[in-house]
């Protein structure tokens, strides 16, 4: 089949009619415009909680202390003092983990330079901001050695430098925690607001000894961060974990909850899929709805060039040749509506991004999807009329008026 | 004549059923045309010239009979042989030009070719078009659409489409039926050159004045030959020109 001389064919009988052309094309280029740029926002959408969610770190499991009950006040997760750092250190020991802080919480009043601020202080491990996947953005974290030595240091987030050292370097410098003087030694990197509206960056970290023997006095505490090795082994490490902390505890209840980040993450996934369905939906809707305008008007196209279809015949065009030549030119219009398309729904989202600063991704395998399909959508609602053209007679078609 | 003719009809017959009666519309028609024949076929409306033009085109089959097309036997080919022998072995003028608008006369002359069974390269086909153009006396405007050229320019170009796969019968059907007398005049100029050139010419016309520009004339009557005669008297269209401009430089003239 002489393919480039139909392309040719089609491309000129599209050209005579560019208005109908166009607004046949319309009805393609809508929607997958419109699913191309509705993909863009909800993949961006998708990622900045992706994104938000790996912030809280890589791989990481929480174990919580149980719920303490006091005369029937119940104290919520982390309240029992079930967990202790021997807990933390036998989980360190476990296969597959590769980092643990034992974590305790506390609000507390922070002084420095005449200004006082209310922020939460938390005692960590050295681990910490590898376990949270947290850059330092000036000094260092504190070390093992300050630790063990019940160091009088912090490491403090950038909301509280811009509350207590609003125009100098906070290094070095010394805050009051509960009127105990410690000595900054590093400051960590601008992490922003959490998936729950917190700010992450209102914190002041201290080691977990100092923090229990020195600022409160406990032997217990709230959770312990884990670092796993890698995804493949969270649900196993949990596992251990739990059975661990069971025999350590010699209970029978599980007075501890352990989570992970999967879980997270397997809600945002499973929430992304839901909207890849529903767009899917909306995209199988509105192409089907375009292909019935290309069909439409290439049935009027079959009945207004009947005579030229007698013509080609007359000269010795097959039924073959009549069939490719209109199937082709409903082909060409979906593809080329399908392209205008793509080019619109990519330049929305990239004019929705530059101009609302939301981020957003046009995936590849969509602009894929949608090309291919509006080209299906141009061979399935082309055949018909292209079928109908080609079973023409002759000699009926020569004297069409 | 010792050459195979290029049309042999041996008692073509062609039936068609509308409803509950039996249209006879061509009731045994035998005919041999022989190359550098210039045949025009007559008769008035439903003698069934029509029909046979359409089967002598490889348009349609006919009910009965044997065709035989260049030694090729066309009452049994299917709708794509037939198609290729159209292609081939026809070239079609119409009387309705038939000309593909907002397409220049060069892309409507190079149609056929696209339709070759042997592909064409699109260099050869400009070529051929441009030369097929020139022999009808229009190369000069090979690149205006049908609405920019007279009815004579554009049967000029259909001519010019017919001619391009060098077909061994040109087939005109009321070549001249849009056409002014002057300007029919011209377009059987335009067939006699051709035919000088031994190309085969068949006409269906229902002028007799048209007629008599051709070699033989075959009239028929009910679907059956009534006459088949050569032309006492042929027309020469230079002639007829030449008086038809005298006649007018007369009127011109006169006070």
């Amino acid at each position: 089949m002489r393919i480039f001389a139909s392309l040719r064919i089609a491309g000129r009988a599209l050209r005579r009619n560019k208005m109908r052309s166009l607004l046949t094309m319309l009805g393609i280029i809508i929607g997958v415009g419109a699913v191309i740029g509705a993909v863009s926002l909800t993949s961006g959408a998708t990622k900045q909680v992706e994104d938000q969610v790996s912030s809280l770190g890589e791989n990481v499991i929480t174990v919580f202390s149980g719920n303490f009950t006091s005369g029937g006040m119940r104290g919520g997760w982390g309240s029992a003092p079930t967990l202790t750092v021997e807990d933390a250190l036998a989980i360190r020991a476990l296969p597959n983990v590769i980092a643990i802080s034992p974590e305790v919480r506390d609000r507390a009043q922070v002084l420095a330079n005449g200004l006082n601020w209310n922020t939460q202080v938390m005692g960590e491990s050295p681990d910490y901001p590898q376990i949270r996947n947290w850059d330092m953005a000036s000094g260092t974290m504190f070390s093992d050695q300050e630790v063990r030595s019940l160091a009088k240091s912090a490491v403090i987030g950038k909301t509280v430098v811009d509350q207590l050292f609003p125009n100098e370097n906070p290094v070095g410098e010394t805050i009051r925690i509960r009127n105990l003087p410690f000595q900054v030694v590093g400051v960590l990197a601008a992490k922003g607001f959490n998936l729950f509206g917190q700010d992450q960056d209102d914190i002041v970290v201290v080691p977990y000894t100092s923090h229990m023997h020195r600022i409160t006095t406990r032997t217990f505490v709230n959770s312990i961060q884990v670092q796993a090795a890698n995804d493949k082994v969270i649900a196993q490490v949990q596992q251990e974990i739990t059975d661990l902390l069971l025999t350590r505890h010699h209970s029978k209840e599980q007075d501890f909850t352990v989570r992970s980040q999967l879980e997270l993450m397997q809600t945002v996934t499973a929430t992304s899929r839901a909207m890849g369905f529903l767009l899917a939906g909306v995209a199988a809707v509105s192409l089907v709805v375009g292909g019935i305008g290309i069909m439409n008007i290439m049935l009027v196209s079959v009945t207004e060039r009947t005579r030229e279809i007698g013509i080609r015949m007359a000269v010795g065009a097959r039924a073959a040749d009549i069939l490719v030549q209109f199937l082709i030119e409903a082909v060409t219009l979906s593809a080329i509506g399908g392209a205008i398309g793509i080019a619109g729904g990519v330049g929305f989202s990239t004019a929705v991004a530059y101009f609302k600063d939301m981020p957003t991704v046009t995936p590849v395998a969509w602009i894929i999807i949608a090309f291919v399909s509006s080209a299906i959508i141009g061979i399935i609602s082309g055949f018909y009329p292209a079928w109908k053209a080609s079973k023409l007679d002759p000699i009926d078609a020569l004297h069409y008026e | 004549m010792q050459t195979h003719p290029v049309i042999k009809l041996t008692d073509i017959q062609k039936v068609y059923h509308t409803g509950e009666v039996d249209v006879h519309a061509v009731r045994g028609i035998s005919l041999e045309i022989f190359p550098g024949e210039f045949v025009a076929i007559m008769g008035s409306s439903g003698s069934g010239k029509s029909t046979l033009m359409n089967m002598i085109g490889a348009l349609d089959r006919p009910s009965g009979g044997r065709y035989l097309l260049d030694c090729i036997d066309v009452s049994t080919l299917d709708r794509d042989a037939l198609a290729d022998v159209r292609n081939e072995k026809i070239g079609f003028v119409f009387q309705g030009f038939n000309l593909l608008s907002r397409t220049t006369a060069l892309e409507n002359v190079e149609m056929p070719m696209l339709y070759n069974r042997q592909r064409i390269h699109s260099h050869e086909q400009r070529e051929r078009a441009m030369h097929s153009l020139e022999l009808v006396g229009l190369g000069g405007r090979a690149d205006h659409h049908p609405n920019q050229l007279s009815g004579g320019q554009q049967q000029r170009v259909a001519i010019a489409r017919a001619l391009v796969n060098q077909p061994s019968l040109l087939l005109a059907d009321e070549p001249t039926g849009n056409l002014d007398s002057q300007t029919s005049i011209e377009i059987m100029g335009v067939f006699q050159k051709l035919n000088d050139q031994g190309i085969t010419i068949v006409m269906v016309t229902h002028e007799l004045d048209v007629a008599r520009f051709t070699k033989r004339m075959v009239i028929l009557r009910d679907g059956k030959i009534l006459t088949d005669e050569a032309v006492q008297n042929r027309s020469v269209a230079e002639q007829e020109l030449q008086r038809l401009r005298q006649e007018q430089q007369a009127v011109k003239l006169a006070p």
